[in-house]
């Protein structure tokens, strides 16, 4: 005969767990493979252009960056609203570039000197004056690699 | 019998890879380094007088770009989106027309055999000191564009495969076809402001 038990009280089974680690690790994983580190603290804030010949750039250890565009909010009483050229981790004005590129070059491996690319990331409303100017510094410093970093375009 | 080995407690394991994952969140940009990869001219040594270089009118084109970021291709106002069509004729030039750049013959082994082409061509992007930066990025990217198109075309009409498919020497030798050449001047004040 069917016996109703009451007074027992049933408790929920234990959920099994084991496998919980195993899935973080590979959204963990999946995360580490598609993304890359960021590079620096942006002291200032820019819009990629558009454009659809793009190339990407290999070898991250010969990429070098400078950024130029208008300081962010917290910098802005400091440094002005004025378009801004910051290299690594600090504003630099425009003569700083040619030394900073020579000493960035001479920590590589010779071989790899040459192979040294800069990375232009300028926001799209900057003026080509100041695009000229770091131009003409990457050309007394020897660096004519370049590359004007631009995101895909995808309607015209 | 062989001793029973206690089951490692694993139930931290699922915190300590959490936090991993989430300084992974945290620390990474999901954008990937993509740009118009160009090459500069090298410098001019100081003591070095600036010659003239004498290019044939005909070799040359000439592209203008205002502080209004409005476009002059040869003395007409162009937009931008005609630019490639007008670039790829100009680097062609397949009727040999005299307000184009001089074709020149020569062989280029197999399977190409004797192609014309125009050796000496060269593109002029000139840009004032208040050009916008991404109208100053859409005429480079359609200026490649025109080259990229074309060395594609050539690729696929004498090895039946995109130029990205080729192999290094193949792509080689249709660059030698189609050089690049795209001369930047020093900005200047055209005025318009």
């Amino acid at each position: 005969m069917a016996k109703i038990r009451r007074n027992e009280k049933r408790e929920m089974p234990a959920l099994n767990t084991s496998s919980l680690p195993d899935i973080i690790f590979m959204l963990l994983f999946f995360f580490m493979s598609v993304t890359s580190m960021k590079e620096v603290t942006y002291k200032v804030q820019f819009q990629n252009p558009q454009a659809t010949e793009l190339t990407k750039l290999e070898k991250k250890s010969l990429v070098r960056y400078i950024y130029v565009g208008t300081p962010t909010a917290e910098f802005r009483k400091q440094y002005g609203a004025e378009t801004r050229i910051q290299l690594d981790d600090a504003f630099a004005e425009k003569n700083e570039i040619g030394e900073y590129i020579i000493n960035e070059r001479s920590s590589m491996k010779e071989q790899d000197q040459g192979q040294m690319t800069v990375s232009i990331k300028a926001d799209k409303e900057t003026r080509m004056g100041v695009i000229a100017d770091i131009k003409q510094e990457l050309r007394r410093a020897y660096a004519l690699k370049i590359s004007y970093a631009a995101t895909q375009r995808t309607n015209y | 019998m062989a001793k029973k080995i206690p089951a490692i407690n694993a139930s931290s394991m699922a915190d300590i890879s959490f936090l991993l994952l989430i300084f992974f969140l945290v620390t990474t940009s999901m954008d990937v380094n993509q740009g118009l990869a160009r090459r500069l001219p090298a410098p001019i040594p100081p003591d070095q007088k600036i010659e003239d270089t004498d290019i044939n009118k005909r070799n040359l084109l000439v592209v203008k770009i205002n502080s209004a970021n409005q476009l002059m291709v040869q003395g007409q106002l162009t937009d931008v989106k005609q630019l490639r069509e007008k670039a790829k004729e100009f680097i062609l030039n397949a009727n040999d027309e005299a307000n184009m750049p001089k074709l020149f013959e020569e062989d280029f082994g197999e399977p190409f055999g004797v192609l014309k082409y125009t050796k000496e061509h060269v593109i002029s992007v000139q840009n004032d000191v208040d050009t916008q930066y991404q109208a100053y990025l859409d005429v480079q990217n359609e200026l490649v564009a025109a080259y990229n198109e074309l060395r594609d075309e050539c690729a696929r009409k004498y090895f039946h495969k995109g130029y990205n498919e080729l192999d290094e020497d193949q792509q080689k030798r249709i660059q030698k076809i189609y050089p690049q050449k795209i001369s930047e001047a020093e900005p200047k004040n055209y005025g318009g402001n």
